[in-house]
């Protein structure tokens, strides 16, 4: 137990579920108040920051399919990094295995025959490319016990200049004389979109059936319970004989698969054809993380959590036109935001109890109240 | 000299000492005697600035004093001796207890420390050579190093948290030849125990917690061991378990030569060589750090084996996995059971078929059936009085005792041929200890082979009806029950070959 002050910190085992909202809900606002001191610094009014904001995104109907548009990626690579974080496997490379997703797609887009079959197998490439840019981190840490985040992390910028090389090199368009990226792919290998928007459904939809079919995977399925008890406790998962190895793999597949499935999408939904990196991705994979935490290990919440970040991005892109800011705004509202999540992460591990003024009475004779509600019957500190 | 007066510690939802008054006098041992979570530890975490109490007022030589951390306490004069050793193990048992402790020059800071050392240990009878490396040290010889830093601080009083737990019963009569020359010379003693024969051994008073609570406080001379249990438990409870010859079977676990690396890389098992028998009970005993848990992890799976077989029913399943071994009927019952027994987050209902989660019924092809589960579960719970609101809640809302039961309930459903129990009642309370001992009794009726190991030399002269001890990774020595007591064993124990 600690002592702040007239607030007393209790530990406990674990939070309830509206500790958790408020606490992340918290996270977020604190977040918004720092970037409202950094838009002061740059002169410009915090509220007329946020009031733009709000009118170009939440008020105006048009940017609806944006925020959805925006939506699509950061779901595929969201809902997947879920499950590779349930399994324990820290992986930050979404952006590399969604970059090798596109990459895989264009491949199939520009060099096999265009028809019906454009699609499908185009999805297919992009998951395999994806996936295996995954799982090469994924061999590394089960066969070698190297840190994933690390290797995870520099699979982005081998990625990034994989694509690079790629439409400056070999796959660089005839047509496009000096511009650096490929030709545009066959008309059968475009994605339907909705009309009058850039939302390409068919992977919007994958997106949400892999966020239902993960959260099915997690809840009701032998695959989905192995990586349950192999995240939650590995010393057990040995016990009970659970294969560390076969789990991780199908967790790290399913995961990197995905983020090259949003790969896929942006390059056959939106630009057709492959072009640079930052173009293809507006950072997705990065933002995916924050999408997964928010989602606190709950495939479905992940849904929410992508249309948070979507709007964020959005907003991001109507702050730079509106109030000629820079789009790296939105990245730095990610950064706050995950800041501020993983800051207040210690936060969940205790509950706030109000005791009164220093110095008066004792501490556990004041009542529990108010937050000190979530959470109650924890016996964990129980002592011999 | 000391007074503690109506001590209480709450911890969220339990409350672990509730009024408690203790008074300890100069050259006093005083026991506090009582079940797990009777409330020791965390009276003596209060007295020695772990905890600060909710209420409650500490006394020391007529006057008050509050004590906030160890810092204060040692001030006061007052030191502990925990459980589990706070010793650098690669450093010299100089070095550790120059660690700490004020007034010692910068630049070498053992170089004057060893004399006093050396002085203290042969008025005390704490004999352990200053230059030796922690890591080489004997447990016994760790507690002593424990004892003399602790002294060495100007302690008058002194804290032992179940000092024996570690110690063969050798060992145990001379660490109370050490406590009574500190009793000679006015120290206190506080002296932590759930074990009846040594508080009435040592003790001069003895304090009853039961609950948190203080039972009674009364002088050990003439004590009645019965009435002591009585207050312990709060009711009766049978002293002398019935021991009933059993007539062993076929063999269904045998050991031929079976050597292991320990964690540490070095060999932990160097030939051991033992067979277990349809309907027996083989005991394991040892001081901790023999062989015994290595031994336990080559049976279950989790361990290779660098040489020798192991044979279940005749079978060669030497170094193969563990789930193929609990498919083939070994159940375990682990050591530690919140590491590895559950998965503390997920329901008791599926901490209920960790094992068995992907057989029929609780599986069809890749897909998990919730009822299946559910209902097992709900049987399990009833079958082994499992106390929890329901199968869905998670299992780190279970107490010790209740983990224990889930875990009984999962490993012996299946009707397992070999039973492998480590330590199964190591921190149980008397109820739930007195249900483990009746199923693994039930089991051995049943015709299971058991392998129990255990550092509590009563429970395996209780339950077991053949002994093997394990030192330095070998079977010093093997015995029926009737022909072992706690003194064969402990020489065998301490090496000493039968």
């Amino acid at each position: 137990m600690k002592r702040l002050g007239p607030v007393v910190l209790e530990p406990v085992t674990a939070p309830s579920g509206g500790w958790v909202l408020v606490v992340s809900a918290g996270a977020v606002a604190a977040a918004l108040a720092t970037s409202a001191v950094l838009f002061w610094t740059f002169g410009l009014s915090p509220a007329g920051v946020y009031r733009a904001m709000f009118a170009g995104t939440l008020a105006d109907p048009r940017a609806a399919p944006e925020i959805v548009r925006q939506t699509t990626p950061l779901l595929l690579c969201g809902v997947g990094l879920v499950v590779a974080f349930r399994a324990q496997f820290w992986n930050i490379g979404a952006e590399g295995q969604l970059l090798a997703g596109a990459v895989g797609a264009t491949g199939v887009a520009l060099f096999v025959p265009a028809g019906p079959w454009s699609v499908p197998l185009l999805f297919a490439a992009g998951f395999a490319a994806g996936a295996a840019w995954g799982l090469l981190p994924a061999w590394l840490r089960l066969g070698l016990e190297v840190n994933e985040v690390i290797t995870t992390l520099m699979m982005n910028y081998i990625a990034l200049f994989l694509v690079e090389w790629l439409i400056h090199g070999p796959w660089k368009g005839r047509g496009v004389f000096g511009f650096a990226y490929t030709d545009t792919f066959p008309e059968a290998a475009w994605l339907p979109v909705v009309p009058g928007t850039h939302i390409h459904w068919p992977t919007l939809a994958v997106g949400l059936l892999a966020a239902g079919g993960l959260a099915f995977l997690l809840a009701r399925t032998r695959l989905g319970f192995e990586i349950r008890v192999l995240g939650q406790n590995p010393h057990a998962a040995r016990y009970a004989g659970i294969d560390p190895v076969r789990t991780s793999l199908a967790a790290v597949v399913l995961s990197a698969g995905l983020a090259g499935l949003a790969g896929a999408g942006e390059v056959a939904g939106i630009h057709h054809k492959l072009l640079a990196p930052s173009q293809v991705s507006a950072g997705y994979g990065y933002a995916a993380i924050i999408v997964a935490w928010l989602a606190r290990g709950h495939p479905l919440a992940a849904v929410l959590t992508a249309l948070f970040l979507g709007w964020i991005f959005t907003s991001g892109d109507v702050m730079k036109v509106s109030l000629q800011l820079p789009f790296q705004v939105t990245l730095m509202f990610n950064g706050l935001i995950l800041f501020f999540l993983i800051g207040s992460e210690r936060l969940l591990a205790y509950r706030v109890r109000w005791a009164g003024p220093p110095g008066h009475g004792l501490p556990a004779l004041a009542p529990a109240g108010g937050e000190g509600a979530a959470a109650t019957g924890a016996s964990g500190a129980r002592r011999t | 000299m000391l007074e503690l007066r109506q001590i209480t510690k709450r911890f969220p939802g339990v409350v672990a000492n509730d009024g408690v008054t203790l008074q300890v006098a100069p050259g006093e041992v005083h026991a506090l005697l009582g079940e797990n979570g009777a409330g020791k530890t965390t009276l003596v975490s209060v007295l020695y600035g772990l905890h600060q109490p909710d209420a409650g007022e500490i006394w020391l030589e007529g006057q008050r004093v509050r004590i906030r951390s160890p810092r204060d306490a040692l001030r006061l004069g007052i030191g502990m001796v925990p459980q589990h050793f706070l010793l650098i193990r690669r450093h010299t048992v100089v070095e550790n207890v120059a660690l700490g402790l004020p007034g010692e020059p910068f630049v070498r800071p053992t170089r004057r420390l060893e004399p006093r050392l050396l002085d203290l240990a042969t008025r005390y009878g704490l004999g352990v050579d200053p230059r030796a490396r922690v890591a080489d040290l004997s447990p016994s010889e760790q507690q002593r190093v424990e004892i003399l830093k602790v002294l060495l601080r100007g302690a008058r009083i002194l804290i032992l948290d179940e000092p024996t737990s570690v110690l063969t019963p050798q060992e145990v009569r001379g660490l109370f030849e050490v406590l009574r020359r500190m009793r000679r010379d006015g120290h206190a003693v506080v002296f932590i125990s759930h074990k009846l024969d040594e508080v009435t051994a040592i003790a001069d008073r003895i304090t009853v917690l039961r609950r948190g609570r203080v039972v009674a406080t009364l002088p050990a001379e003439g004590v009645d061991r019965r009435a002591l249990a009585r207050m312990m438990v709060g009711r009766d409870v049978e002293m002398q378990p019935v021991r009933r010859r059993s007539t062993p079977g076929d063999v269904v676990l045998r050991v031929e030569g079976l050597r292991a690396v320990g964690p540490r890389g070095v060999d932990a098992l160097r030939g051991v060589s033992l067979v277990v028998r349809a309907g027996e009970i083989l005991g394991i005993a040892g001081v901790a750090g023999n062989g015994q848990r290595e031994l336990v992890e080559v049976l279950t799976g989790l361990r290779r084996a660098t040489a020798g077989r192991v044979l279940l029913a005749g079978r060669d399943v030497t170094n193969r996995p563990a789930r193929l071994l609990h498919d083939l009927g070994v159940a375990h019952i682990p050591e530690d059971r919140l590491r590895d027994g559950i998965v503390a987050t997920m329901s008791v209902a599926e901490n209920l078929v960790l094992r068995r989660y992907r057989h029929r019924p609780f599986a069809r092809g890749p897909l998990l059936d919730p009822r299946a589960v559910a209902a097992f579960a709900r049987q399990v719970i009833a079958e082994y009085e499992i106390a929890t609101p329901g199968p869905e809640v998670p299992a780190r809302l279970l107490s010790g005792g209740n983990v224990q039961r889930l875990i009984l309930g999962r490993e012996l459903a299946g009707r397992p041929t070999l039973v492998v129990a480590a330590h199964p009642t190591a921190g149980l309370d008397v109820a739930a200890t007195e249900q483990v001992h009746a199923r693994l009794r039930q089991c051995r009726a049943q015709g299971a082979a058991v392998l129990l190991v255990s550092e509590d030399l009563d429970e395996i002269l209780a339950l077991a009806d053949r002994i093997a001890v394990f030192f330095g990774g070998e079977v010093a020595g093997e015995l029926p029950v009737d022909e072992a007591d706690p003194e064969r064993l402990g020489l065998l124990m301490m090496g000493h070959r039968a």
